[in-house]
């Protein structure tokens, strides 16, 4: 999914130390690889472990990016933790026409009926994934099979490369958290307009 | 045959260092330089960059290692950023005075207080004056290109200066983006070995920047300005030499869209590329500006700022730091300095804005040059105005 303008605006929703930087990255270096224009950022300023952050991709097909300020009207967000749903606005700015990719053991419609989002929603439970393939609760790398899934920003096999570069021998153990993700996300299209 | 790349523009400037075969880094790490000296630090390290790490307990000893350093010959390198560039504030002027081809990268930070970690030019302007080369640059590719760039011009037999690499703090220190990361042989065709003509020399000892009395302080001062303002020959030489073996092309002032354009629009830094799409935006709106960048910030281009503004009949200019108590920009200050002795020249309005990380969107953009236009036409009380302040 690319916007009106060819490109592709995500914002991630993490915690301090949880990773959404690196999703963020492995993402833009995917989209490197298959020579389109990308760039990943932090939300920038002090990192602090467990205080909400964010972090930025855009993808750009034909376009070399220009713009390099923060990510404010996203066509896609993606939660890397579901308690963020409660306490961070992370729908603020959505596209209308966008989506948001949360890690939750509910499903999209769950969501919906709770939360009253409107775009469309994918649900994940990522955490769950990262348990049992990772050993240890971070989605990071989980969520993104999830976010090729949703958005077919960049094919699964780009993303391998750069896994391995990061992980080394523990790249093929995310890549198989990742895959996981990607067949098990649930997505419900956005709510049709007058529709309650 | 260079090769694309996306990572940290941190990290590539950490390769770009390894590929220059530097000899000594000597750095103190600080937010939002942390990057690169943390990746020398690892390549250093781990053996694939064969120098002497010097992690100095502040940048006040990191400039002043970097000074006996390149005295001796070695090839040097540091960063730092806003307060670091501070605190080595007085050593600055040493290396200069003592024709120190020293390489530093500066992320951009605003200084305090309040504290502020974020980008903007303050801790720039605040080195105007040091005697250092100073170069902006916009984006990843820019920022290594102009640190190899920035060896082989602080190396040259002819300028013997060091000079500082600007970029934005986390703008692009922290930004993942696709770079030609050169190879080892185009860098060794590109950049020569360093051969200081005057090392020091245990075996025949001397002394450097001693005592200069009122009888030769002038001199010296003058020997030093001289060859800065000569430097730029030079300067513009490495570029073109650059362009011959990496196809890519830099100058001293560069324009966008800017022909014949009765407005022009000024900037300096990596919101330039933000400005660029505000600048497509107001061409399709109809109103002829263009876009004028500042990338020779020391020397200053007075004939290309000169030539760049000369028909244009509105200036808009932005700042990132502020000249406080004094005339706004400091950038803009000399770019009015500069335009004075012409005939004809434009009316200049000055913008302050983007201070402490704040962002200025595309929208932003359009809306200062629209505004802009309107204050040339009624004038106003004010030396400039800062852009989007909440009053």
């Amino acid at each position: 999914m690319v916007n009106k303008s060819g490109l592709l605006e995500i914002r991630w929703h993490g915690r301090g130390g949880q990773g959404a930087v690196t999703s963020a990255e492995l993402l833009a270096q995917a989209a490197i690889s298959e020579n389109k224009y990308a760039h990943a950022f932090p939300s920038f300023g002090p990192e602090r472990r467990g205080a909400p952050v964010l972090a930025f991709v855009r993808i750009s097909e034909k376009e070399p990016l220009r713009i390099r300020a923060e990510i404010t009207e996203p066509d896609v967000v993606v939660v890397l933790d579901p308690g963020l749903l409660t306490i961070v606005n992370v729908t603020s700015g959505l596209k209308k026409d966008g989506m948001i990719i949360i890690n939750s053991r509910k499903t999209p419609e769950q969501i919906r009926a709770e939360l009253g989002i409107k775009p469309a929603i994918a649900t994940v439970d990522a955490t769950k994934i990262a348990r049992e393939i990772l050993g240890v609760p971070i989605t990071n790398t989980t969520m993104v099979g999830a976010v090729i899934r949703a958005t077919e920003a960049v094919k699964m096999e780009s993303i391998m490369e750069p896994l391995k570069h990061r992980f080394g021998r523990l790249a093929d153990r995310n890549a198989a958290a990742m895959k996981r993700a990607y067949d098990e996300t649930v997505i419900l299209e956005e709510q049709a307009i007058g529709k309650v | 045959m260079s090769t694309k790349t996306g990572i940290e523009v941190s990290i590539a400037i950490g390769e770009v260092v390894k590929l220059t075969d530097a000899d000594v880094i000597a750095a103190y790490p600080i937010t939002p330089q942390t990057h690169i000296v943390e990746h020398l630090a690892e390549l250093v390290s781990n053996g694939e960059l064969n120098a002497q790490f010097i992690p100095v307990e502040s940048e006040h000893s990191a400039m002043s290692a970097c000074l006996g350093s390149a005295a001796v010959g070695a090839r040097t390198f540091t960063a730092t950023a806003g307060q670091g560039l501070e605190l080595m504030h007085e050593v600055l002027y040493v290396a200069s005075a003592m024709r120190l081809p020293i390489v530093m990268a500066v992320a951009n930070r605003a200084l305090s207080a309040p504290l502020s970690v974020w980008g903007d030019h303050s801790d720039v302007m605040a080195t105007r004056d040091t005697g250092w080369i100073q170069i902006f640059t916009e984006n990843g590719q820019e920022v290594i290109d102009n640190t190899l760039c920035a060896f082989r011009m602080a190396e040259d037999k002819r300028v013997l200066l060091p000079v500082m690499v600007h970029l934005d703090g986390f703008h692009l220190s922290h930004m993942i983006e696709p770079m030609l990361l050169p190879s080892q042989e185009e860098v060794d065709r590109f950049l020569p070995p360093n051969q200081y003509p005057l090392p020091l020399d245990p075996s025949k000892p001397l002394a450097m920047g001693d005592f200069g009395p009122p009888i030769v302080y002038t001199e010296a001062k003058w020997a030093q300005e001289y060859n800065l303002l000569n430097s730029r020959s030079t300067i513009l030489e490495v570029w073109k030499e650059f362009s011959k073996v990496f196809g890519r092309n830099y100058s001293p002032v560069e324009c966008y869209r800017c022909e014949g354009c009765k407005v022009l629009l000024f900037t300096m830094g990596s919101f330039s590329e933000t400005a660029m799409s505000a600048i497509d935006n107001l061409r399709n709106q109809g109103i002829d500006v263009g876009l004028v960048r500042l990338r020779l910030w020391r020397p200053f281009p007075f004939a290309e700022v000169r030539n760049a503004f000369k028909d244009a009949e509105v200036l808009i200019t932005l700042d990132r730091a502020l000249s406080a108590g004094g005339p706004g920009g400091p950038v803009s200050s000399e770019i009015k300095s500069a335009l004075y002795p012409l005939e004809k020249r434009p009316k200049v309005v000055s913008f302050v804005g983007g201070l402490g990380g704040r962002d200025i969107n595309v929208s932003g953009f359009e809306e200062m040059v629209k505004r802009g236009i309107e204050i040339s036409k009624t004038g106003s009380s004010k030396e400039y105005e800062a852009f989007g302040v909440r009053e």
